[in-house]
């Protein structure tokens, strides 16, 4: 661990800004000690390098999820002036608008058990996932483009949904502003077969258990419609092969120019930036925004076929099954967002690399049926261990620009994983404590065996201590389908 | 190592970093174009070589044309459903540099081939290409 970060809080840590002499911000790291202590040195170390960005306001944040990606750490946050900051693809993921979906249903425990496996069977031939999985739909290039500037509203208007959906998504499933021209025909043909499809490594679809004594506040999970043995389901993917291009094209773009065209000093080049009000930077935005748009489109019509088939497996409407979408969120995105900074309304731009935004009750942008809850915040934990429904903040608001974690963060890697446990194994034994795994992969299953992952409940304690989300329930696994 | 390339434990612990290590330029493509096959796929051996694809690269900066090259064989993934076993590298340094390779592989089939991770992205993160010790040497970190 680095010698200079003082504790502020319980859970909040800090690196003065004097620790290097080019940051223009401290550091500000949430978690407990036992998270802090656990965190890989390269995390403080990449902080330190967003903490130099041109325009970051208040401090560079790590969540207590947070380990080392590259450019900025996962977990990371950062808030640029609109006016004077800049703009990273590092600061967001290859993996544009990867994010986590949450569905109700009105069955119980006992409903479901009897019929898990054959669920979870089906689920996994009608969800494509694992390398190179392609989905149903068959775009002509034309149609494609219309889902990178309409989103999930495209597949509601096709039939791939329901009005409320959009209604329960970040950005109505729509990010105004996504602007085709800016995209390469190489992310075109990347994405075009993949709308529907989970991908791989740490990318899910879940059936979770509600179990009586996980639910933490019982008055707000009723109003969010959770109830006691109740089965949820929840998934995690992006914005696949698509955002990757995306992501990778303008990284090429932006080091062209960030220290030649606009003297802005490469510390790292994966924190390759251009200033937000530069054409550069606006190109990327315009492009960014149309991977944000693919992966809402891709998580709805996820959804739809997760609604067809339940439908068919307990031989009812999708309505009657009550599979309504509690929320959808993202967790690798920047957005221009108004927020208060030192006592006066401002436009920033808010990088959120594995971080979920977390609105507080009354806030803008959240759906009026949450105005007076605060956003709900979707946390995946890993395929054992369990996984989170949080609501935002006011607190939030003020500290962090309204965001917090986004999951468990890994803590060992792949190839370790995979010698320390065999997927055929795993699933067996996972199995026997009740959860029916499917994956087109053993090793796929083995990297991500829960012993290579963070708990789940430290970090969530850890966003709940420092009141960045309040806890709602947890969830249990009971079917898994990964790539 | 003499030459090849292995998986790294300790950098990049969410994503898959590799070294790779040859004694000529076109060796070391050619075993870090093997390396992100084999990150996708367990058994390169399982790979038929059924189809052929030809590799055009050009660039300023022979990182770049690594960076560029291992990008090729994610494309061919996401487009064509292609996994690629083998490949012919030839390299031209005086001036610009210029890549000419031949991959060898079929189309990705879940019964015979045991996949791995899905790779999303070649990655800037310590990447290095270098001369050491008289081979040359590469680190990389995909993203995945």
């Amino acid at each position: 661990m680095l010698p200079k970060i003082q504790r502020v809080s319980e859970v909040v840590w800090e690196i003065p800004k004097g620790y290097r002499n080019d940051m223009r911000v401290p550091v500000r790291i949430y978690a407990t000690e036992k998270l802090l202590k656990n965190m890989d040195e390269m995390v403080f170390s990449q902080a330190l390098n967003v903490s130099t960005l041109p325009g970051i306001l208040k401090y560079s944040y790590v969540m207590p999820d947070g380990h080392s990606g590259y450019g900025f750490p996962i977990g990371g946050v950062a808030a640029m002036d609109a006016e004077t900051g800049v703009i990273s693809p590092g600061g967001i993921g290859f993996d544009i608008n990867c994010g986590m979906r949450m569905v109700l249903t009105n069955l119980t425990i006992n409903d479901v058990r009897p019929k898990l496996k054959e669920l979870v069977e089906m689920l996994f031939q009608r969800v494509p996932a694992g390398v190179g999985a392609t989905g149903f739909l068959k775009l002509k290039h034309s149609e494609f483009i219309e889902v990178l500037q309409a989103g999930a509203k495209w597949c509601v208007e096709k039939g791939y949904g329901w009005e409320e959906d959009l209604e329960k998504t970040e950005e109505k499933g729509c990010i105004a502003g996504a602007d085709p021209s800016k995209i390469s025909q190489k992310a075109v043909n990347r994405g075009i077969d993949q709308i529907g499809t989970l991908g791989s490594g740490n990318h899910y679809l879940e059936i979770q258990w509600v179990k009586p004594e996980n639910i933490v506040d019982s008055e707000i999970a009723k109003k969010l419609g959770i109830f006691e043995n109740q089965i949820v389901i929840m998934f995690h993917c992006g914005s696949r092969g698509f955002g990757h291009q995306v992501a990778t094209d303008y990284l090429q773009v932006f080091l062209n120019v960030m220290e030649r065209k606009y003297g802005i000093k490469i510390l790292d080049r994966e924190l390759a930036c251009a200033p937000f009000n530069s054409k550069e930077g606006q190109d990327y935005f315009a492009a960014m925004k149309c991977g944000i748009n693919m992966s809402f489109a891709n998580r709805q019509v996820i959804l739809h076929r997760i609604r067809e088939v339940f439908s068919k497996i307990f031989n009812s409407d999708p309505e009657k099954l009550g599979l309504h979408q509690v929320y959808d969120v993202a967790h690798n995105t920047a957005k221009l967002e108004e927020h208060i900074v030192e006592g006066q309304r401002k436009k920033v731009l808010v990088h959120r690399k594995g971080a979920t935004r977390s609105f507080g009750p009354g806030s803008q942008d959240i759906p009026d049926i949450y105005k007076e809850l605060g956003q709900p915040v979707i946390i995946g934990g890993s395929m054992e261990t369990g996984s989170y429904l949080l609501l935002g903040t006011r607190q939030a608001m003020l500290e962090t620009f309204g965001t917090t974690c986004h999951g468990s963060g890994r803590t060992m890697s792949r190839t370790k994983a995979r010698q320390l446990v065999r997927g055929e194994q795993l699933i067996k034994d996972m199995e026997r404590r009740g959860i029916i795994v499917r994956s087109v992969s053993y090793s796929g299953v083995a990297e991500e065996f829960g012993g290579a992952y963070k708990s789940i409940d430290e970090v969530v304690e850890a966003v709940s201590i420092a009141e960045l989300s309040k806890k709602v329930v947890r969830l249990i696994p009971i079917g898994n389908i990964k790539g | 190592m003499n030459e090849g390339y292995r998986y790294l434990e300790d950098i990049a612990i969410a994503d898959l970093a590799f070294e790779v290590q040859a004694k000529n330029l076109e060796n070391l493509f050619k075993l870090a174009g093997k390396a992100v096959s084999n990150a996708m796929v367990l058994d390169l051996n399982s790979i038929k070589k059924e189809i052929t694809k030809d590799i055009l690269i050009e660039s300023e900066d022979l990182e770049i044309l690594l960076y560029n090259f291992l990008e090729e064989i994610i494309y061919y993934k996401d487009t064509e459903g292609l996994v690629f076993s083998d490949f012919d590298v030839s390299i031209e340094t005086n001036g610009k540099k210029k890549l000419k390779a031949k991959a060898y592989g079929e189309k990705l089939d879940y019964k015979r081939h045991e996949t791995l991770v899905d790779v999303k992205a070649v990655t800037m993160h310590l990447f290095e290409l270098k001369q050491k010790n008289g081979f040359w040497y590469a680190r990389i970190v995909l993203d995945v």
